[in-house]
């Protein structure tokens, strides 16, 4: 098992090496750089600029020098100083603007995450256990409906209701009196009545896909001949079923902890947008945008991580539900 | 004469299907007495199975039991099974105590996510109440009963480390792991070896007399029946239609059925009749030399050695035209391997495939570009075993049949179809039934389907392999006349791979025997069956069950020392 673990740590450093010159190769595609739409945009306010200026920034910024040096600088900063780099756009270090984003999608996701098992697994096993019972059509149905909907229409009907119905502040984490408040109880309260908004629409399609998949793979294992042998043990119906089938296509569950942050924050971004959420998703989309080359770089690079990371433990976790995978 | 352990009176089951209400069992009656063994012998679909779960209420929807008694007289009392709720907590104590049940899927009958101490220990302390430390300890003491070598470490292990005959004896030291008072075996031994059949039966048979349990034994096998049970009861459509010990089944049999039955068993027991002469010709068809394939070997993750496995081991073998000729062995003997690699599906690691074509020029198939293997799979053809998984469900059977012709390219639209319809009367099925899809036929005709499929290029060999392993006995031999008439009317040559050596003295002419990647014996069909030349040989031999129960010769079978399970 700690062999396996190594093993997997070793193959994850050529993984990340590649992502790491990937990512920063994406965010030079475009032509022009930082500078170029610092320029156009301060031309359609009807600035002058002196081209001498422009040079001295480029120097400054290291944008005159060749890709690979630029890369090369980067990726020493990372390694020695833990320095990202600077945003040009925030005029901060990556690493600031970065980790309070962070820290709320890693939240956000986890939460989602929570409630995608919390919801579907129960409702899985019922309806492969009761297939084409009533129930199993209505949660279907509903199922299906989770699946359709956009999540941004979801968020807009969610916000309108809350605001509406209950009164409250939409959009963001916190009402404006608490967003720079210290920590209290009143302010996690807050946060909770926040929170559930993002994460029911987030986790929507989520649980809607898990049932589904629960739902397919249990149907498969209930028909398996070990089930039989459980049940001529003389266990009672539940403990067959929990037990032996469940436990076998639960494996779906576990490897989902591996997609749910690339989905998070590419999947999710008009929903954080609309929701006005402090995730990586809206920040990276603006950082891609406007060029700003070491913060879209370094999320990218994070991100990819985090993926890997991801990965990794859902791997563990399956090898640790799983012997056969253990063993190979 | 003690009362009967169990007494089933009229038994009928029912299948609410879509469209209609099956039958599945109708007013079946039998009695088991303890230390004695009953056979429920039925061809697939007869109802053995269904019947046999019955009796511990654990038959899958849609099965719906209709009628009938279920008298289990166990603990100085007497209780109707039948009257009982299937879930019910009266039902579940008897189920795994008082009736154990081992069955056929020796790979999936066990959860694999679990170790097989635990899902013995389950057994254990659910009905005993044992605490977890005692009842490991019992577990190890019965997988010591089944001679699983090493127990208290075996019991950590999981699944997929045992071999399918560890995991039948592991499946059956949980059957047994309450001592109860009947053993439901169904099909415990179909998918085994013959002589892992030979030793799982030998110790079924022994644990039974020590126990004195009832037995009752659900297979298809008649020559299983012979060496095993007292009794007989023969199941048709879902009836018994008829009861007796074993010797008046076997040897005055009453119904029609049951005649048959044991004709089409008795039937493979010789050579076919019309078996054509093979030319021994100084020019083979087909010459295999050293032909080897090794599996691993290759250096693994920080410079491990990994173990190689040496699937086929520098086999030489010759094939003649119009020649039958036999590969038998046990599973992971490399039979099947060879086959793939005279076909070159799989790469051979070392020897050589020569091929002599129709013009008398010959080939070495190892070394042939792309382009020519196709030429040379147009000449030699595969018939698969399982006719259910080698039909692709949603093409129809002229689609199936006529695929070979589309990719060859020679004949077009009409001529495709005419062709096809040759085939299909060429393997005894009317040409209507083209535009059918595979699901609407029975095993034996699917089978027939395929082998219509493999003739559709006019091929010289056809590698079958384990063509009839999945068909029913009387299924069995009708296929094998099929294929013997089409032989005797086309020019073919078959290599039939096999693990049923009964199947292989009816059909070839010569035998080879292989055991772990090695060519053990070749020789004609008569002499490897009857009298052969090497120990292993006459092991595998006289591990084969005969379908005659005054001449038992399982239980005298030559045993090999090497043979026994050492894994």
């Amino acid at each position: 098992m700690l062999n396996y673990i190594l093993k997997r740590l070793v193959y994850m450093i050529p993984t990340l090496i590649g992502m790491s010159i990937i990512s920063f190769a994406i965010i030079q595609l475009p032509p022009g750089d930082y500078l170029t739409s610092l320029l156009s945009t301060l031309a359609d306010g009807g600035a002058p600029i002196d081209p001498a200026t422009v040079e001295r920034l480029r120097s400054q910024y290291g944008l005159d020098q060749p890709i690979w040096i630029q890369y090369g600088k980067w990726m020493l900063g990372i390694l020695t100083r833990g320095d990202f780099g600077f945003s040009f756009e925030w005029n901060q270090p990556v690493s600031e603007v970065i980790w309070s984003r962070m820290g709320s999608t890693l939240a956000i996701s986890f939460a989602a995450l929570l409630l995608v098992w919390a919801v579907s697994l129960p409702i899985g096993i019922y309806s492969a256990v009761r297939r084409n019972s009533i129930g199993d059509h209505v949660f279907t149905f509903f199922g299906f409906i989770g699946l359709a909907v956009p999540n941004f229409i979801l968020a807009l009907t969610l916000m309108y209701v809350s605001f509406r119905v209950f009164g409250q502040s939409v959009g963001g984490l916190f009402s404006p009196e608490y967003v720079d408040a210290p920590w209290s109880l009143e302010k996690l309260w807050d946060l909770i009545l926040h929170l559930w908004i993002p994460i029911l629409v987030i986790g929507m399609s989520g649980t809607a896909a898990m049932i589904r998949i629960l739902r397919a793979n249990l149907t498969d294992e209930l028909s398996k001949p070990y089930v039989t042998t459980a049940r001529a043990k003389g266990l009672p119906e539940y403990k067959v079923i929990v037990k032996y089938p469940v436990r076998i296509a639960l494996n779906p569950f576990v490897s989902a902890i591996g997609w749910v942050l690339p989905e998070l924050v590419s999947g999710v971004t008009i929903t954080a947008i609309v929701l006005n959420l402090p995730t990586a998703g809206p920040l990276l989309l603006r950082a891609l945008v406007a060029q700003d080359m070491y913060l879209a770089g370094s999320f990218i690079l994070l991100l990819s991580v985090l993926t890997l990371v991801g990965m990794l433990v859902s791997d563990i976790l399956l090898a640790l539900l799983d012997p056969r995978i253990r063993y190979n | 004469m003690e009362k009967p352990v169990l007494s089933v009176e009229n038994l009928s089951l029912d299948f609410h299907l879509r469209t209609h209400i099956l039958h599945a069992v109708r007013d079946v009656s039998f009695e088991l007495h303890r230390g004695r063994t009953l056979a429920l012998v039925g061809e697939s679909g007869s109802g053995k199975s269904v019947t046999a779960r019955s009796l511990m209420r654990i038959v899958d929807k849609p099965g719906v039991m209709v009628g009938g008694r279920i008298i289990l007289r166990t603990q100085g009392r007497e209780v109707d099974l039948a009257q009982l709720a299937s879930n019910s907590p009266e039902v579940r104590a008897f189920r795994g105590s008082r009736i154990g049940l081992i069955f056929q899927e020796p790979m999936s009958s066990l959860s694999p996510v679990h170790t097989i101490g635990s899902q013995i220990d389950e057994v254990i302390r659910l009905h005993s109440g044992m605490d977890k430390r005692t009842a490991r300890a019992r577990t190890v003491e019965l997988l010591g009963q089944v001679e699983i070598p090493n127990p208290a470490e075996m019991a950590d292990r999981y699944t997929f480390e045992f071999s399918g005959g560890m995991r039948q004896r592991a499946m059956i030291a949980m059957a047994l792991a309450v001592n109860p008072d009947i053993l439901i075996a169904d099909e415990p031994t179909t998918a085994l070896d013959v002589t892992t059949q030979a030793e799982i039966l030998d110790l079924i048979k022994r644990l039974q007399t020590e126990r004195g349990m009832a037995m009752l034994l659900i297979t298809h096998d008649m020559g299983v029946v012979a060496e095993v049970a007292d009794d007989v009861a023969v199941m048709r459509f879902g009836r018994i239609v008829e009861t007796g010990t074993v010797d008046e089944i076997f040897h005055a049999p009453q119904h029609a059925y049951t005649q048959r039955l044991l004709a089409s068993t008795l039937k493979l027991e010789q050579p076919a009749d019309a078996r054509a002469e093979a030319v021994i010709t100084p020019q083979p068809l087909l010459t295999v030399k050293g032909l080897t394939k090794v599996y691993g070997g290759a250096k693994g993750f920080l410079g491990t050695k990994k173990f190689a496995l040496k699937a086929v081991d520098d086999v030489s073998l010759v094939l003649h035209a119009g020649e039958n000729l036999g590969v038998v062995g046990e599973s992971g003997s490399g039979k099947t391997t060879l086959g793939r690699l005279i076909l070159r599906i799989v790469e051979p690691t070392a020897g050589q495939v020569l091929y002599r074509q129709k013009d008398g020029k010959e080939i070495d198939v190892t070394a042939l570009s792309k382009s020519d293997l196709r030429k040379f799979h147009a000449d030699v053809r595969l018939i698969f075993q399982d006719p259910f998984a080698s039909l692709n469900p949603r093409m129809t059977i002229r689609q199936i049949i006529g695929d070979p012709l589309v990719v060859e390219g020679k004949l077009k639209g009409k001529e495709i179809e005419e062709k096809t319809a040759e085939l299909l009367r060429l393997v005894g099925l009317s040409p209507d039934v083209m535009e059918r899809y595979p699901h609407a036929f029975s095993g034996g005709q699917r089978q027939r389907i395929g082998i219509a499929r493999a003739l559709a290029l006019d091929p010289r060999i056809i590698i079958a392999d384990e063509a009839t392993s999945a068909l029913d006995v009387s299924i069995r031999s009708q296929i094998l006349d099929l294929l013997l008439e089409i032989q005797s009317r086309l020019e073919l040559s078959f290599i039939f791979i096999s693990h049923d050596i009964s199947v292989v003295r009816y059909f070839c002419d010569r035998v080879a025997v292989m055991h772990r990647g090695k060519l053990v014996e070749i020789g004609p069909a008569e002499t490897i069956c009857t009298s052969p030349n090497e120990d292993y040989t006459r092991a595998l031999i006289s591990a084969v069950p005969n379908p005659d129960p005054r001449n038992k010769r399982m239980l005298h079978r030559t045993r090999l020392a090497a043979l026994s399970t050492s894994t």
